[in-house]
This record gives C-alpha cells, sequence and structure tokens, in this order.
C-alpha cells in the first residue's frame, strides 16, 4: 500500500497514539535540541577580543592578495615557449578564436574563457601550439597566461576569507594565506595556460560563497543572503563546466545544503510553508540557476564552434550535419538505399566510427590471412563501400534497369569500393574478442563465396520496409554463421594501424555494438532531399557530447609499460611534473609541491583527526568542557569538519578511478587540506596557551607558534622557488647544482 | 554438597520445533536426489580443477576470490575420498565412477539448507512475529534460484550461509547486551560474527560489503554505547576493546589462516608458477626449487647466470642472445648498429646464460675463494655462449625509438666504441653493502656511460627477431616498476676456462643442493597481491547480464543440457518472490523516509521501540540488499544473475518484515 494513502486513512486515528508518544517525543528529542541550538550558533570564543578593527582587516586582505598577485605574476612570461599542456589548452583557445569544431574530454567553459582571453588581449588564433618547447616569438600568448594567473591569484584571498569565516580568527587566515601563496606548486600550476586554475578559482569561490551564505542563515531571505547563495550556484555551473572533476564541489555544497534543510525541516518554530520557501530558494539557486548555466555554456560553445574541423569524426552523422565545411552541411543526398549505391556505414556507438577496409591483411597467426576490416574515426575513401544483390554481379547502375531499393530482410552483399573485396565473416576467432568470428575482406572484383552474405535488418521494423539514410538503424547479420556485424571498441595493434576491430558476435544481444547507420550515400539515379530535416535538437547535441565526452574520458587509460602517477603518491609530494625542459642547459620548471608546506599539510591531516574524534568522543561522553575549549572544539568539528570533508571528496574519488592520472588532479584537494592546517594550527595553538595559562609567558605561545610557522613557510619557498620561477645550469642530481641541497627525496627529478 | 539429593538434576532443553521443521525440509530440498545429474554443470568445470589441484596439492593462482571457498570445495572431495584425477575440460561431460559426486556437491549443499532455518532465526532476532520469521524461512527454502545454485559444486550458496551467519550472530549479540555484557555466550556470538565475516570474505571478495555492513551498524551501536553515560569509561574502554578484537582483528587473522592453509596444502609446483617470482617458486617442490635447489647464494665475479624480468608482462622471460644480429636497416627506414642481437626469451634456452665479470680482469672462472658481487659495483655481463659483452649505446631501439638499444658488442671498428660497463643496483637491499644473491635480490643494471637502465619493453620484435621480446636500455631515475628489475634464477660457480669446456658447461643442468626459504607473510602478501592484480580476459559470455537485468529477473543461465534426452537444469528465479521482494523494498524505502520525516516535525506515528526495530530491520535487510548489488554497477568484469543472490536473499528477509509492518501499523481498524 502506498504509505500517503496509508497515512492519510490512518491520519485520524493516529493522533491518540502521537499523543501517547508525545512525552516519550520530547524527551527523546530534548537534548537534540539543546546540542542543535549551540550548533548552529557556535559560541565563538570571545569575538571582541580577536577583532581587529575593520580598517586592519582590510589592510590584511589588501596585503594578502597583494602578495599572491605579485608571487602569481613575477615571471610570467618566462619561458617565452610552450610549456606542458598549454600545447593542449592554447591550441583549444585558438580553436574557439577561429571557429573551428574540436574534440576534448572536458567541458568547455575553460577553454572558452581561455580563447576569450586570447582574443582580448589581442591573440589571433594563429599560432599553432603543436608541441610543448616551441617558441611563442610574436605570439600573444601573456594575456592567456595573464588570465590564468590572475584566477590563480585569487585563490588565496578566497581561501583567507574562508577560513577567516570559519574560525573567526585572522591569524588561522593568514597562515592559510601564507600556505598557498608559498607553495611552489600552486604558484606553478597558476602560472599557464590551463584548466586547473580556472577550476580552482571556481570550487573555491563555490566554496567561499556556501561558507558566506551559511553565515547568513541568521538572516534568511536577506539580499547578502540571496547573492551568495546564487553565486555559489554560478560558481557550481563554472566548476562543473571546466572540468567534470566539479561534480565534487557539487556534491560537497549538496550534502551541505541536505544537512542544512535537516536542520530547518527540524525546526518546530519554522512552518511548513517556510521550510518549503527554503527549499525552493535552494532548489533555484543551486540546482535551477547552474544548470541553465552549464547548458548555456554549451550552447555557446556550439553557437562559436560552426566550421567542421578535427573533432568531426567523433559525432554522429547528423551531428555533423551542422558544421560548415563538413560534407554533410548543407548536403542532399538520395534518402533511401537503393542497390549500386555507395554509402559510408557508421557505428551507432559514439566515438566507433565508420566501418573502414583497407589493402593490408591480417598478419599470419590472426585469423586467415584476408583483407582487414576495421572501424575508423575519420573521413577517408577506404570507408566507401558498394551494396550489391547476393545473386548477381550485374552493374545496378546500369542505366537500363530500374531502380531496385533495398528492403529490410533482403541479403546483400557489401563490396569495399577501392578494393572490390566483399564483407566477408567465417568460422575463425576474431584478432582481440576471441570468442566473436573474424571479419574480413574477400574474393576479387567483387566475386566471392556465400560467406559474403548478409541480411540487412532495420531495428524495430517490419519486413518490406526500405531503408533510411542516417535515420534506421540497421543490423546486418551473417547468413551463413547467424552472427551479427559489430565493433568491439578495441584498439587493433600497430598491425591494425590501431583503428579499432570490427566483429561479427554470435550473441544476439541487441546492444549499440552491433547498430549501424548508413551516412554517406550517392547514387546518380535517385532524387536527392536536404538533410537539414535531420538537425538534432539542443538536448540531444548536449547528451551526444556528454557520452563522447564520457567515453573519451574512460578511453584515457594507462598503457602498460607506462610509469603513472598513483593517487597515494600525491600527497606525500612523492614525484612532481616536468613543464618545460629537461637538459641541464635547458630552462626548467617542475611541478612539484613545497614539501614543507605539503608535509606539513599531512602531519595536520593526521592531527586533525586526532584531536577531532578526543573532542567529538568528549563531546558524546557529555564531558563539560569551560567555554573556552568549548568554542575552539567547535571550531575544530565545525569548521575543520567541513574542510576535511572537501579534501576527502576531491581526493578520494581518484582511487575509484580507472582512467589515467596526473599529479596536479590532486591540487583541488591541496587547497581544501591547507586550508585545514591554517584553521588546526591556530586552534590547537590556542588550546596549548590556554591550558598554559598557569604560566607567565603562557600568552605568547599562540603568537610565538604561528609567527614560526609563517616565517619557516615563507624560507622554504625562498629555498624552493627555482621550481617554479624556472631554472637553468645542472640538475639537481649534479652536486655542483644549486639544487642539489634540496633534492630531499631520489623520486624528484629537476 | 549432596544438594542433588533434595532436588534433582534437571536438564530442560528448549528446542524450537519450527527451527526442526524448517531445517528437516531444507535439508530435503537440497540433499534430494544430489548427485543428479552425473555430469559437469556449468560453473563445477572451473571449480572442479582448483578441487583436482587440492587433492593433488598442486600450486595454482586464482584472481577470482580468496582460497577459503575452494578449499571448502576440496574438503567435501577430500571426504569423500576424491583423489582428484578427472579432466574438467567441459560442461556437460559424464563424471567417471572415481568422482565422489554426493560428498563435493554436499557442503554447498547443507549451506543451502541451513539459510533457512538461519532466516528465521534472523526475523525472530529483529523482533518480528514467528509468523513472519517462518515466512521468511519458507521464502528463502522455495527460490528456486537459490535450490538450483545450493544444489552444485558453487560458491555462492556458502557465501549466503556466511553472510547470513554474520547477520545472526550480531543480532544475538547486539540482543544479549542489554541483559548480559561479558557472559559466555555474549562473547561467543561476538567472536562468531567476526569469523563469520572473515569466512564470508574469505570466500569472495564480495563478501566484504556484508562485513562492512556489519561493521557501520556496530559502529553506530558503539557509539550509542560511548553516549551512554551510566557506564564508566573503564567498562566503555572494555567494551569497546573487546568489539575491535573481535570484528576487527579475529577476521584479519582467521584470513590470514585461510592462506596459510592454501599455502600448506598447495606445496608443489604447478601450471601457475610462471606467474609468481623466482623466490616464490623456490619455496614449491618441484618445479624451479628441483632447478635451483643448492645453488650458491652469493653471486660472485665469473658466476654463470640466468636473469629473469621481475614484471612477467606479456610473459615471464629471461635475458637472452643470439649469434643473429640486428638488421642494418628496419622496415622503416632507421638504421641499427648491425651488432648482436639482446633479446628477452620466454623458453628456458642455454642461450639464457650470461656470466657476470670483473672489468678489471679476463677471466670468465670464479677465484677461490669467490669474490661476492656487492650493490654498486661494476660489472660487465658476457653472454655464455658468444662471450660477447651486454651493451648499449645511443642508438635508437628497434620498436621503442624513444630508448637505447641493447646489444651484445662486436667490433666493427666503425668509431662505435664499446659501452659495456653496468652498475649493479640491488632495489631491495638492506644495507648498501649488500651482496648479490640468487633468487632473492632483485637488481638493475644501470649503465655507466649513460646512466640508462636495462629494461623489459615488452614489444615482440619482428621476424628477424624471432618473435621475442624487446630488451631496451630506458632514461629513467626514478620509481620502481618491474620491467627494469630482473633477478638471478638459475646460478652456478663458472669453472672452465676454455671455451668449448664452458659451453659443455652451460649446457649440464645445474645441480647441488640447499633450499631456501620465505617468510609465510612474504608468500601471503605475494599471492594476495598476485591475485587481486591477476588479469583475466574480460570474456564475453552467452548468459552473462547486467546488473539491471537481475531484478526484474529478465535473464537465465543454462546450466546444463543433457545430449540425448534434453533434461536440463536452468537457473531461474521465482519471479513472483523477486518481484514482490523488490516491491517490499520500495516500500519499505518510502515508509521509512515518510516516518523519517515526520519524525523530524515532531510527530510520532510509532512507538520508540518499534521505529528502533523498524529501523535496524531495514538497515540489516535492504542495506544488505544495497550493499551487495549496488556495488555490481561498478565493477568491469562480466556478470550473472547468480552475483544477485546473495542480495536477493537479505532482500527475500525484508518481504515478511515489511508485511507484517503493513498489517500491524497501517490496516489496523480504527477500533483499535
Amino acid at each position: 500500500m502506498p504509505p500517503a494513502v496509508g497515512g492519510g486513512l490512518a491520519g485520524s486515528e493516529l493522533r491518540p497514539r502521537r499523543g501517547r508518544c508525545g512525552s516519550q517525543a520530547a524527551r527523546a528529542v530534548g537534548p537534540d535540541v539543546a546540542t542543535e541550538a549551540t550548533t548552529r550558533s557556535p559560541k565563538r570564543p570571545a569575538p571582541s577580543s580577536r577583532r581587529f578593527e575593520a580598517p586592519g582587516r582590510w589592510a590584511l586582505l589588501a596585503l594578502v592578495t597583494l602578495m599572491s598577485f605579485a608571487t602569481r605574476f613575477h615571471r610570467l612570461d618566462q619561458p617565452p615557449h610552450i610549456c606542458w599542456d598549454e600545447t593542449h589548452f592554447g591550441k583549444m583557445g585558438s580553436y574557439y578564436i577561429n571557429r573551428t569544431f574540436f574534440f576534448d574530454v572536458h567541458p568547455p567553459l575553460g577553454k572558452m574563457l581561455i580563447g576569450l582571453a586570447g582574443h582580448l588581449t589581442g591573440y589571433d588564433g594563429t599560432f599553432l601550439f603543436q608541441k610543448p618547447g616551441d617558441e611563442y616569438e610574436h605570439h600573444s600568448y601573456l594575456g592567456m597566461r595573464g588570465f590564468c594567473a590572475f584566477l590563480g591569484a585569487l585563490l588565496i584571498p578566497f581561501a583567507y576569507l574562508t577560513v577567516l569565516e570559519l574560525s573567526q580568527s585572522l591569524p588561522a587566515a593568514l597562515l592559510t594565506a601564507a600556505l598557498l601563496t608559498f607553495d611552489t606548486g600552486c604558484l606553478t600550476l597558476s602560472q599557464y595556460i590551463l584548466l586547473d586554475p580556472i577550476l580552482m578559482f571556481f570550487i573555491m569561490a563555490a566554496m567561499l560563497s556556501m561558507v558566506k551564505y551559511n553565515s547568513y542563515a541568521n538572516r534568511p531571505f536577506s539580499a547578502p543572503w540571496w547573492l551568495w547563495l546564487s553565486l555559489t550556484g554560478v560558481n557550481l555551473a563554472g566548476a562543473l563546466g571546466v572540468k567534470f572533476v566539479g561534480l565534487f564541489i557539487i556534491l560537497q555544497v549538496g550534502w551541505n545544503t541536505v544537512s542544512d534543510l535537516w536542520h530547518l525541516f527540524g525546526d518546530l518554530s519554522l512552518s511548513m510553508v517556510t521550510v518549503g520557501k527554503h527549499l525552493t530558494a535552494r532548489i533555484l539557486c543551486l540546482i535551477v540557476l547552474p544548470l541553465a548555466l552549464y547548458t548555456a555554456t554549451y550552447a555557446v560553445h556550439f553557437m562559436v564552434l560552426n566550421k567542421s574541423g578535427p573533432g568531426d569524426g567523433f559525432f554522429s552523422s547528423a551531428f555533423q550535419a551542422r558544421l560548415s565545411g563538413n560534407n554533410l552541411h548543407n548536403a542532399s543526398i538520395p534518402e533511401h538505399l537503393a542497390y549500386g549505391s555507395v554509402i559510408t556505414v557508421k557505428s551507432a556507438r559514439m566515438a566507433v566510427g565508420y566501418l573502414h577496409s583497407h589493402g593490408h591483411l591480417y598478419p599470419e597467426g590472426i585469423g586467415a590471412r584476408q583483407q582487414q576490416v576495421t572501424t575508423y574515426l575519420h573521413k577517408d575513401y577506404n570507408n566507401l563501400w558498394i551494396i550489391k544483390k547476393h545473386n548477381t554481379n550485374s552493374d545496378p547502375l546500369d542505366p537500363s534497369l530500374p531502380v531496385e531499393f533495398v528492403k529490410h530482410g533482403d541479403v546483400i552483399r557489401l563490396e569495399h569500393k577501392e578494393t572490390s573485396r566483399n564483407l566477408h565473416s567465417h568460422y575463425h576467432e576474431a584478432p582481440l574478442t576471441r570468442k566473436h568470428y573474424q571479419v574480413t575482406g574477400y574474393g576479387i572484383n567483387g566475386t566471392g563465396d556465400s560467406n559474403d552474405f548478409w541480411r540487412i535488418e532495420v531495428v524495430n521494423r517490419k519486413f518490406g520496409n526500405r531503408i533510411k539514410v542516417l535515420r534506421s538503424r540497421i543490423r546486418l547479420i551473417h547468413l551463413v554463421t547467424g552472427c551479427v556485424l559489430g565493433s568491439s571498441g578495441k584498439v587493433l595493434p600497430k598491425w591494425g594501424w590501431e583503428q579499432l576491430e570490427v566483429t561479427c558476435t554470435p550473441y544476439l544481444k541487441e546492444t549499440l555494438n552491433s547498430i549501424w547507420n548508413v551516412e554517406d550515400h550517392i547514387n546518380p539515379k535517385l532524387p536527392n532531399i536536404s538533410l537539414d530535416v535531420l538537425q538534432p535538437s539542443f538536448p540531444e547535441i548536449m547528451l551526444e557530447a556528454h557520452m563522447v565526452m564520457i567515453r573519451g574520458n574512460n578511453g584515457l587509460k594507462p598503457k602498460d609499460n607506462e610509469f603513472t602517477s598513483k593517487p597515494w603518491h600525491w600527497p606525500i609530494n612523492y614525484q612532481g611534473l616536468r613543464f618545460s625542459g629537461i637538459n641541464d642547459t635547458d630552462f626548467r620548471v617542475y611541478l612539484l609541491g613545497n614539501p614543507v608546506v605539503w608535509w606539513l599539510n599531512l602531519l595536520s591531516i593526521a592531527l586533525y583527526l586526532l584531536s577531532g574524534s578526543i573532542f567529538a568522543v568528549a563531546l558524546q561522553r557529555g564531558a563539560r568542557l569551560p567555554a573556552e575549549v568549548e568554542g575552539l572544539s567547535q571550531v575544530l568539528l565545525q569548521g575543520g569538519g567541513q574542510l576535511l570533508l572537501g579534501w576527502m571528496m576531491h581526493y578520494f574519488p581518484f582511487f575509484l578511478m580507472g582512467r589515467i592520472l596526473y599529479f596536479h588532479h590532486y591540487f583541488p584537494a591541496m587547497l581544501f587540506s591547507s586550508m585545514l592546517t591554517g584553521l588546526l594550527w591556530d586552534t590547537l595553538l590556542r588550546l596549548c596557551a590556554w591550558s598554559l595559562a598557569s604560566f607567565s609567558l603562557a600568552g605568547h605561545v599562540h603568537t610565538l607558534g604561528i609567527l614560526s610557522l609563517l616565517l619557516g613557510i615563507a624560507y622554504s619557498f625562498y629555498l624552493f622557488h627555482p621550481l617554479a620561477y624556472g631554472m637553468v645550469g645542472p640538475l639537481a642530481q649534479d652536486p655542483r647544482s644549486p639544487m642539489a641541497g634540496l633534492r630531499w627525496l631520489e623520486s624528484w627529478d629537476f | 554438597m549432596l544438594g542433588f539429593l533434595q532436588r534433582p538434576v534437571v536438564v530442560t532443553a528448549d528446542i524450537n520445533l519450527n527451527v526442526v521443521a524448517l531445517t528437516a525440509v531444507g535439508l530435503l530440498s537440497r540433499l534430494w536426489q544430489l548427485a543428479y545429474p552425473r555430469a559437469v554443470v556449468f560453473d563445477e568445470v572451473y571449480y572442479g580443477q582448483y578441487i583436482s589441484f587440492y587433492m593433488k596439492r598442486i600450486f595454482f593462482l586464482d584472481g577470482s576470490g580468496p582460497p577459503f571457498g575452494h578449499m571448502l570445495l576440496a574438503l567435501g572431495g577430500y571426504l569423500g575420498g576424491f583423489d582428484g584425477n578427472f579432466l574438467w575440460n567441459r560442461i556437460g561431460a559424464e563424471y567417471s565412477t572415481n568422482v565422489p559426486v554426493w560428498s563435493l556437491r554436499l557442503l554447498p549443499a547443507l549451506a543451502g539448507a541451513l539459510s533457512v532455518p538461519m532466516a528465521y532465526q534472523i526475523v525472530w532476532e529483529l523482533g518480528f512475529s514467528h509468523c513472519a520469521a517462518v515466512g521468511a524461512a519458507l521464502l528463502i527454502l522455495i527460490e528456486n534460484a537459490l535450490i538450483t545454485q545450493s544444489r552444485l559444486m558453487l560458491l555462492e550458496s556458502a557465501l549466503i550461509f556466511f553472510n547470513l551467519l554474520a547477520v545472526l550472530s550480531y543480532l544475538k549479540f547486539s540482543n544479549s547486551q542489554k541483559h548480559g555484557p561479558f557472559s559466555p555466550s555474549w562473547w561467543f556470538w561476538l567472536i562468531l560474527t567476526g569469523v563469520a565475516c572473515a569466512c564470508a570474505v574469505g570466500i569472495k571478495y564480495v563478501g566484504v560489503f556484508t562485513y562492512l555492513l556489519v561493521l557501520g551498524v556496530a559502529a553506530v551501536h558503539a557509539w550509542h554505547l560511548i553516549g551512554d553515560q551510566t557506564l564508566s569509561n573503564v567498562r566503555v574502554l572494555c567494551h569497546l576493546l573487546a568489539r575491535a578484537v573481535a570484528l576487527l582483528v579475529i577476521p584479519v587473522l582467521v584470513y590470514l589462516l585461510f592462506f596459510y592453509v592454501h599455502l600448506l596444502l598447495l606445496c608443489r609446483s604447478g601450471p601457475h608458477d610462471q606467474i609468481m617470482s623466482s623466490a616464490f617458486q623456490a619455496s614449491l617442490e618441484g618445479g624451479l626449487a628441483r632447478i635451483t635447489q643448492g645453488q650458491p647464494l652469493e653471486v660472485a665475479y665469473g658466476s654463470q647466470v640466468t636473469l629473469k624480468n621481475a614484471f612477467g608482462q606479456p610473459v615471464p622471460c629471461w635475458l637472452h642472445s643470439h649469434q643473429s644480429t640486428y638488421p642494418v636497416i628496419y622496415e622503416n627506414g632507421r638504421g641499427s648498429s648491425h651488432q648482436q642481437q639482446v633479446t628477452c626469451y620466454p623458453f628456458k634456452d642455454v642461450n639464457n646464460w650470461w656470466i657476470v665479470k670483473d672489468p678489471g680482469r679476463h677471466q670468465l672462472v670464479v677465484n677461490n675463494p669467490p669474490r661476492p658481487v656487492r650493490h654498486g659495483d661494476i660489472v660487465q655481463l658476457a653472454h655464455g655462449m658468444t662471450t660477447r659483452l651486454l651493451n648499449t649505446h645511443d642508438v635508437a631501439a628497434p620498436l621503442s625509438p624513444h630508448s637505447q638499444e641493447v646489444s651484445c658488442y662486436i667490433d666493427y671498428n666503425v668509431s662505435m666504441p664499446a659501452q659495456n660497463l653496468w652498475r649493479l643496483d640491488i632495489v631491495n637491499r638492506e644495507s648498501d653493502t649488500d651482496v648479490w644473491k640468487t633468487i632473492v635480490s632483485e637488481v638493475r643494471f644501470v649503465h655507466v656511460n649513460t646512466s640508462a637502465v636495462l629494461k623489459l619493453s615488452g614489444a615482440p620484435l619482428p621476424d628477424w627477431g624471432f618473435r621475442q621480446l624487446e630488451v631496451v636500455g630506458e632514461q629513467l631515475s626514478r620509481g620502481y616498476h618491474g620491467s627494469t628489475v630482473w633477478s638471478v634464477e638459475e646460478h652456478r660457480y663458472g669453472r672452465s676456462q676454455e671455451q668449448k669446456e664452458r659451453e659443455l658447461e652451460l649446457h649440464s643442468p645445474t645441480q647441488t643442493d640447499v633450499s631456501r626459504n620465505l617468510s609465510f607473510m612474504a608468500r601471503f602478501s605475494e599471492l594476495q597481491w598476485r591475485m587481486l592484480t591477476v588479469r583475466s580476459d574480460d570474456s564475453e559470455h552467452k548468459y552473462s547480464s547486467t546488473p539491471l537485468d537481475w531484478v526484474m529477473l529478465d535473464t537465465n543461465i543454462a546450466y546444463w543440457l543433457h545430449p540425448r534426452t534434453s533434461a536440463q537444469i536452468h537457473l531461474l528465479g521465482n519471479i513472483v518472490i523477486w518481484a514482490s521482494a523488490s516491491l517490499a523494498t520500495l516500500v519499505y524505502a518510502l515508509l521509512f523516509i515518510w516516518y523519517l520525516f515526520r519524525r523530524r516535525r515532531r510527530v510520532c506515528d510509532l512507538p520508540e521501540d518499534c521505529w528502533l526495530r523498524w529501523a535496524l530491520a531495514g538497515a540489516l535487510c535492504a542495506g544488505g540488499w544495497a550493499v551487495n548489488y549496488v556495488p555490481f554497477f561498478m565493477m568491469e568484469k562480466t556478470l550473472f544473475l547468480y552475483h544477485y543472490l546473495p542480495a536477493l536473499t537479505f532482500q527475500i528477509l525484508l518481504l515478511p518484515v515489511v508485511l507484517e509492518h503493513v498489517s500491524d501499523h497501517l490496516c489496523r481498524s480504527p477500533v483499535n
């Protein structure tokens, strides 16, 4: 029975029972309410003593921002050549400027912004961005780097404000700012044309807005509340629009929102209508608004990129008809397949490509030594096939013969146009998928054997229907063995030119692998129709773009013998990434976190877990803490908990990812970890000062502690700054190098 | 003292006839005609091989799961006196008379039969009525997918049994928490929970999800215990310690015990030896151990050795060279040094022998006393049959143009000097003066001139290289990767001065005697690691399915078909049970959310104890279903319908619970 009905029916007689348990409930809930009251407005330790005067606070913020900009913009033009992934993202920025369609595994916003920044600062999109190390020469690249550095520099004031809001303590915020300003890794990553500074910008902005709107919880529906709430939504859209990793911050904000709503829902002083309003406000600002913005970025993306380019083949035939310069654009082709038509056949599975063959044979030992049949993502003459009747070899294009349409259920032969071999299958195992049969090209000048016969079927159609170009989803069933033509999606080795394997699968289960459609269609005897009717709608385009991206992401698998970065390497700063230069004569930049900062972060996480659980257990045991400690423990558990959650959300999912991973994936998590460090040390030092209160110098423990941390971090930055700002000269393993003493781990190679 | 004179000694026994009756029908349904069909049914073909290996005590490696499940099946074979002689090659093959089919299938069947009364007990311990409990047991009893799966040599029924046992004993434990903590029965159920969890994990890795669920529930209960201020701190600590020992330490120990027994049983070398390291192989009887017995341990200058690559991908192979040279020009137009090829060869061969040479001397024999080679020493490696020295230089390798070519140096007088000095780098050294040891030491050869490392690229060479695997020198100073690491497998001290004698010596088999033992933990960690990383080719199967197919029973598996009579066994669930169990889960979820929201607004539809019971039942049954089902969406291996059975069992338990709740609380007449 549906519970709603049950509840409704039972409503009247439930009331007495409800009365009975009312006292119980009150008892059970009583302490809950009390703790809630404290959690919702954590007693912050003596705010007046902590708060500087307003001008001082602004000056400090300005100082932090200034430091951050100074470090990020220092030597921004060095090196004047392509570093690392600039080759990709710079190139993609150029594609936007040139409006050519391309394919990338990341959503478009980040690259669009790079393109925009380049366009506004006078970059014309003519640089080729071919490979790392190419000189920029006269091309104006500083605008794009400056844009990324600008966003990267903003991370630090954001982190500062977030920690300030969570801990209400300036020293904690200052420590956080110092950790991030003086981290060589964050610095390096912010100085180049990459997606990461943009991604981190949106992540931190979302975090800051979320914390800010939480702080207005006592003034719901006020103007700043609305502002921060909608800013959270905007930044979420931004984060997701740059990389799919933005999903993690969405999860964090989602979790925060759900627990927030849960508290509101349990607050009996609020009517259901008010709770409903809260819910609606969040749905509007955190779901509808981001979705709308995210969709809008795609709309802009598809509008800007309207010329055919290197990304065409990844997309379906209907999609390509949108791109000017593509042979399907404004094309008109015959609508129904007829015998004698020259066609290309495309797999319905995305990013698999066209049925393809070429004059090379399968190597010895791999099935029969006949011509290879593969799928190929790019357009090529070898993708062309001719439909012929299975039993005659007469030319159907002979003008004296009437046009004969291919019908659903017909038995046909597919002849490869360039090599005149027939699509063929037989009882030999396929090269990679051993349980399927091999598909080959066989026969001479179209004369083969009965293994060349295929029955063409349209999915979900009745017999006798004609077959439409592009729109009919067809299957090709091998007449002799009864198997279905399909693509396994696996990459063939070198002998197959790394194209994808085509097999004939004996398992008749209907999957996209075995469904094809006809794309190009040439038949001089038939009238052409325009393809414009096939234009996909925007939601279809969105869906397809996402499918292709997800497949692309999953396809980024590490190869067998490759040295890959593992998630456990990251927090211990095990290994960096070479941004530029290898030899001792090169200008070298090496992405590596400042080890002092990173190892402090690592230690802080352990300390946090320890101190946090001590406090949690003490509270659960009902221990009575002094007001000062109580306040600090709230900061630690509430604020620190948020940051720890952020770190975990941005780190642990990588352990589950099958795709190839790089060191720089850790940096969003590192931001959260640094904020936690700032908050933790401030709190611990305050606790320390409190517990030593009976000694005379106890008051200075906190100040001294924070100061020595700040100085230590600054000094370590002085030591390691060549990693980020570039170094020339002997490698660090050479004792003559100035960096020789700094190679603390064998695995660092700078 | 003589109390029995006043009062008689009385033994009272409570026998729940429901349980007895349920056990009886459970046994009847699972054991009836157990030996039929006398033919290999479905995955028996797969587990049967392992049973045979156990019977013959031959080492094998199976990546599909830990050894406890296989050992259980093998126990059946042991009890039935199976000698392991049967060729498990095809589904449907008739068993020969030496195969004790009945006893092989007995243990899974017993596990399946006992699941029936356990279902009863679980629902009863959850605080629901006997009627609901009997209902749950009957549903498990008549679920034909469970019956089918229990009656064959398969592991699911044992997994389900231990899953249920873990949940049941945890419930018994937590119910005895109220009146008798630290009583014997409290301890018994607590420890049994841990053991049952370990057994479930030991049968299949998916058992870990039930373990985590039980741990989660235990953690929540423990957290409440911490909050209970009527208990003293010491007592709380005792409670927590007891739980930690029983639920964390004991399962780990039991799991290790499985491996200990496994390795104790499998002491002979077998078909999967090659996947393991040389040291591991040397611990098995026969195989490598026979060859390497009595080899000298320390490699000295003049030692004759074979060098095995540690990576084992694509196949395990040995460093090899032969008379043929690299072609002057490759197919793609690049040039080579035209020196003697160095490859990696996956078969034993006389050309796999190398001699460790001191660069300062000319002799290729071992001094008396032998001078051992240490970490950091510079050595040359001379190929035994051709006495050419291993060399690498700045010439692109044949298939990996970014790496250096490795060759055996031939002096063509073309101003290409010999660069044949290698520095020995012992990767797993304990100190910097470690001696290079046979089998145990994992070494890298770092080229002195170019600091390249000798590496197996794994690419098979074309015909000119006889399809052997390419070996290259690669610039890398960091990271451990198996493909750069080599270990000495066969080893002897070279004695012959003359090349002719030496060739004879190389052809002769190695001999002499000493055995080396790895510690159990070393063997365990290596075996566990290989089991987790061994790659099974993802085979598509006719009856494979996706998790979405399972809920509505959209798939089936044909287990066996009699070739003549067309009698068959088919794995197919009872659609009524499956659908109603799924419906019950849905109803539970909706009701739970409804109550939760109402409670949040202080509207108490249920009395407190009733609510707690309802929540616990959901956590264990609906939670058990979810943790055993949802993870399959993320698994990339081939999935079958039977993977759903553990989840289904939990779901079935939920059905009577939901029915009872609905009839008690929602369908009550207004008079009450």
